[in-house]
């Protein structure tokens, strides 16, 4: 069985976010780039499991959505460790387009297990997996902290409020996956960036696949006023304030 | 026409969050001159689901199938997509939690109906379908225009809070068509922590980082919890180290919160720590760092040792409840 993670492309995690000067989108100017973290352990996984089950999993492919400027973050999993890659060639205005159109490559390229990452850290819709699913008929199992191969049948450990559930299914299936999937994320080995460059990254055309939203515009969480402090010897005095200014307790 | 809203229950309760949710879609439903239904799966005592009356809903569907009481994603996604069809909704709102995530999705694309998660607000126009959004991990938001006719939001945590507004409920079996066929998800065992308050729905909140120095010093956490009935979070690194489980994890990988009391003891207040508990209305840090990060966010702060304010905020706390 094959195996394809979905990557999208976010700013590094320290990013601070500017607007444009209208405000009608993000300041995109002098950000990293980096692979989704959660994508990044979703790939991590996959090359686990390929390594630890002998010839069961034939290759671990990566795909984006996005413009030629997406490549390097491809290239990146490819020096990973991924066999090959795929990008559709679209600028997408929603997570249902990005969806649609990983349809159309699956439905092209059929995989056994699909990993997208829970959300992806920019525009946090949480969508592209589940939608996915629908569109592929597939089964989806979300908020996945734990995935291993088992006599045939997929093996999950899934984080719902308050607890957790261990499942079994069947493949094919889309797996969307948090914390826990794989410990840390892997980094390219000097070995692997040199391979990189040579492993096969194909670049599919957009089959035209329609957008629902649109964004409109952007705006900035309002500053908070300065803290106010309290004296580390005073401690009742922040109890005071919290009761009868605050009125929190 | 109507607003459908999706709520869950726990042992046949519901609490905070499902009237969180009922209050937001009735306003949705009075700003849009229609009415709103209420949907829950499970078995869930009448008088427990005429609840959502208070905040709102003139109806009230009950799925009492036993097969349904685990989640399944592909056959819950039918089920509602069977109840939207029914009440001619135009407008789904759902939390955008742990079932949230699973569904929403996945009953957007089945419908083509357009999807905002983590709204923040009530649609700012209907004309277009405006919902803002926290983007960015709550970096940022955006406005998001739904361009389809049927339109499904998940409504960020605490975001718009519980509001009366009491209709009288009309408590309905709906009785979906699913077969067998229609389940693929064998859940082969679960584990519940029980008894806690969750971390999402908390209107307190008492968190602690690194700075604790390990996880031998989490007593006065926990108390300080208790006498707060308060749920317990820790940043990234207490998690990875497996000094508290992992679900107590807040930040930008972790849980995203917004409690109304957001206590941070020995966290440095990292951007990613920050982007999961922003939201907070009242943040109060304990940091023995004066230029720690995290007042500058923070609301009320205290530059000192966390093993020696602690127990005094507990004392101190525990004489204001008694009063
Ligand atoms: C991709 C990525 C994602 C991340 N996601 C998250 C996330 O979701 N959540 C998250 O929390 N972090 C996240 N991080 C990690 C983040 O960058 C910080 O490293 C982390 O938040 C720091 O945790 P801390 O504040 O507990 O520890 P530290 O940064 O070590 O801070 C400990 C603090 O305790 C104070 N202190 C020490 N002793 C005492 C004492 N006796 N009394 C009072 N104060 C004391 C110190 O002054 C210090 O400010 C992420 C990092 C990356 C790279
Ligand atoms: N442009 C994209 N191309 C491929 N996969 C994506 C893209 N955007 C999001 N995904 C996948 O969908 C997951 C959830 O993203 P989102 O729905 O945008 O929060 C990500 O973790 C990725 O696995």
């Amino acid at each position: 069985m094959n195996i394809l993670v979905c990557l999208s492309n976010v700013p590094d995690t320290t990013t601070r976010i500017k607007l444009a000067a209208d405000n009608s989108k993000v300041d995109l100017s002098g950000i990293q780039w980096v692979i989704n973290p959660w994508d990044e352990l979703a790939l991590t996984r996959a090359l686990e499991i390929k390594e630890t089950t002998g010839t069961l999993v034939g290759k671990v492919s990566v795909a984006m959505v996005g413009k030629t400027e997406v490549e390097p973050t491809l290239r990146k999993a490819l020096a990973i460790g991924a066999d090959d890659a795929f990008r559709v060639d679209l600028d997408p205005a929603d997570a249902f387009q990005v969806a649609a159109e990983l349809a159309g490559l699956i439905k092209a390229n059929p995989y056994e297990i699909i990993l997208c990452g829970i959300e992806s850290s920019d525009y946090n819709g949480s969508m592209v997996g589940g939608m996915l699913s629908e569109l592929l008929g597939y089964t989806s199992i979300s908020s996945v902290s734990s995935l291993s191969l088992q006599d045939g049948k997929v093996a999950l450990t899934r984080e719902i409020d308050g607890g957790k559930e261990t499942i079994s299914v069947s493949a094919p299936l889309v797996a969307i996956v948090q914390k826990g999937i794989a410990i840390d994320p892997r980094i390219p080995s000097m070995r692997g960036i040199m391979a990189s460059r040579t492993k096969p990254l194909s670049v599919l055309a957009s089959c035209g696949s329609p957008s629902l939203t649109s964004f409109g515009n952007f705006s900035l969480p309002v500053p908070k006023s300065a803290c106010r402090m309290v004296d580390a010897e005073n401690v009742p005095e922040l109890v005071r304030l919290l009761h009868s200014e605050a009125k929190v307790i | 026409m109507s607003v459908l809203v999706f709520i869950e229950h726990r042992e046949g309760k519901f609490h905070k969050g499902a009237f969180e949710l009922v209050s937001y879609a009735s306003r949705i439903a009075n700003d849009m001159g229609t009415s709103l239904v209420a949907l829950s799966l499970g078995d869930v005592p009448s008088d427990e689901l005429s609840k959502a009356g208070a905040y709102g809903a003139g109806k009230v569907l009950n799925v009492n199938d036993s097969r349904l009481s685990q989640l399944d994603n592909a056959a819950w996604t039918k089920v509602i997509e069977q109840a939207v069809q029914q009440e001619s909704a135009t407008v789904i709102v759902m939390a955008s939690g742990f079932t949230g995530k699973a569904i929403a999705p996945r009953l957007s694309a089945r419908l083509r109906a357009g999807m905002v998660a983590y709204a923040t607000a009530v649609p700012s126009s209907y004309n277009p379908f405006t919902v803002r959004k926290k983007t960015f991990s709550g970096k940022a938001f955006s406005d998001v225009v739904i361009n389809t006719p049927v339109r499904i939001i998940t409504l960020a945590p605490n975001a718009f809070g519980v509001h009366e507004a009491p209709v009288t409920a009309e408590v309905k079996q709906f009785t979906p068509s699913v077969t067998d066929a229609d389940f693929t998800t064998k859940v082969e065992s679960s584990e519940k922590f029980s008894g806690k308050v969750l971390l999402t729905e908390a209107d307190i909140v008492v968190s602690a980082g690194r700075g604790m120095k390990g996880p031998e010093n989490w007593g006065p956490i926990e108390e300080l919890a208790s006498v707060l009935g308060a749920a317990t979070a820790c940043s990234r690194p207490v998690a990875d180290e497996g000094w508290r489980p992992h679900t107590e994890h807040v930040g930008q990988t972790g849980k995203v919160i917004a409690p109304n009391v957001y206590f941070a003891f020995g966290i440095s207040g990292a951007i990613q720590h920050v982007a999961g508990i922003s939201s907070s209305k009242v943040i109060i840090a304990v940091n023995k760092d004066p230029e720690a990060p995290i007042f500058s966010v923070a609301d009320y702060g205290i530059v000192g040792d966390v093993q020696k304010v602690l127990p005094q905020l507990i004392q101190s706390i525990k004489e204001v409840k008694a009063q």
